[in-house]
């Protein structure tokens, strides 16, 4: 797979229900109520239930495997958790947006940065993978 | 009360032996939404999250280091990958912590776990700070 710098990756649209939390804490082992009960959300100064970090950037790598194809080709990847992706107790859910594009490629590696965003806002920073070309 | 600067550069106990299944992998896949209609041999790149967060625990619930756990919030993450985690793979997971900063209130722990098969071969490398509300002053 060879791509140019500034190649940009088809943004990938995820909609996050309060099922898919439960679903998550589950298979993570991370049961943290914020992540399920509105009262302990709120407690601690959140608006309500959100999502576990790890699952938004879930998310941005379930995105990044669409676009490589082979998660074996993946050397690094993470971010930085910034702003809580609040997940409303409905059955719409909230929309995560991950979008990408090549940023530079040196000596077969490419740098890929990923944007990831809900309700127009980044939620996550310095969200970068490097993949071997 | 900030945490003892004695922290920094201490390595925490591996985890038990965690075998990876198919079933796990697939419960994993699923939660994320992501497709298993071709089997689920292969762990997504977050999957060593969960063997990191038992490796977590160890520092997070160790009395003498004293973090207050409702206080935590996860700061960052990053994986560094030297092969996927495949299902029959025997893994554990040990945790260093590599700096500790604290100012205003806040001790920022960066921690490393390394998590590799039983047989000694190297999975990868899991990054993550750790932010602990309650330290400081």
């Amino acid at each position: 797979m060879t791509w140019e710098t500034h190649h940009e990756f088809a943004a990938q649209t995820y909609v996050v229900t309060r099922a898919d939390l439960v679903r998550y804490a589950g298979a993570s082992g991370d049961f943290n109520p914020i992540h399920w009960s509105d009262r302990v959300a709120i407690s601690v100064g959140l608006p309500g239930v959100v999502a576990h970090g790890m699952y938004t950037l879930a998310l941005a790598s379930r995105a990044l495997t669409s676009w490589v194809q082979d998660p074996a080709r993946v050397v690094s990847f993470g971010g930085r958790f910034t702003k809580p992706v609040v997940v409303p107790d409905d059955d719409e859910g909230t929309e995560v947006v991950v979008s990408g594009r090549v940023t530079s490629l040196d000596d077969g590696i490419a740098t890929i940065g990923l944007t990831v965003t809900n309700r127009g806002q980044k939620v996550l920073a310095k969200t970068e993978a490097t993949v071997r070309c | 009360m900030p945490l003892d600067q004695a922290l920094a550069g201490r390595t925490f106990a591996s985890t038990p032996p965690y075998t990876v299944s198919v079933e796990k992998i697939a419960e994993f896949t699923t939660a994320i939404g992501a497709d298993t209609s071709q089997g689920a041999e292969v762990a997504p790149l977050t999957f060593p999250i969960v063997v990191a967060f038992r490796a977590m625990a160890a520092l997070l619930t160790d009395p003498e280091v004293g973090i207050e756990l409702h206080n935590v919030v996860h700061g960052d993450q990053r994986f560094a990958q030297t092969r996927p985690i495949r299902a029959g793979d025997e893994i554990t997971a040990t945790l260093t912590v590599d700096s500790l900063r604290s100012a205003a209130g806040m001790d920022m722990i960066g921690t490393r776990t390394e998590i590799a098969s039983v047989t000694g071969e190297h999975l990868g490398t899991a990054h993550a700070t750790l932010v602990h509300r309650g330290g400081g002053k």
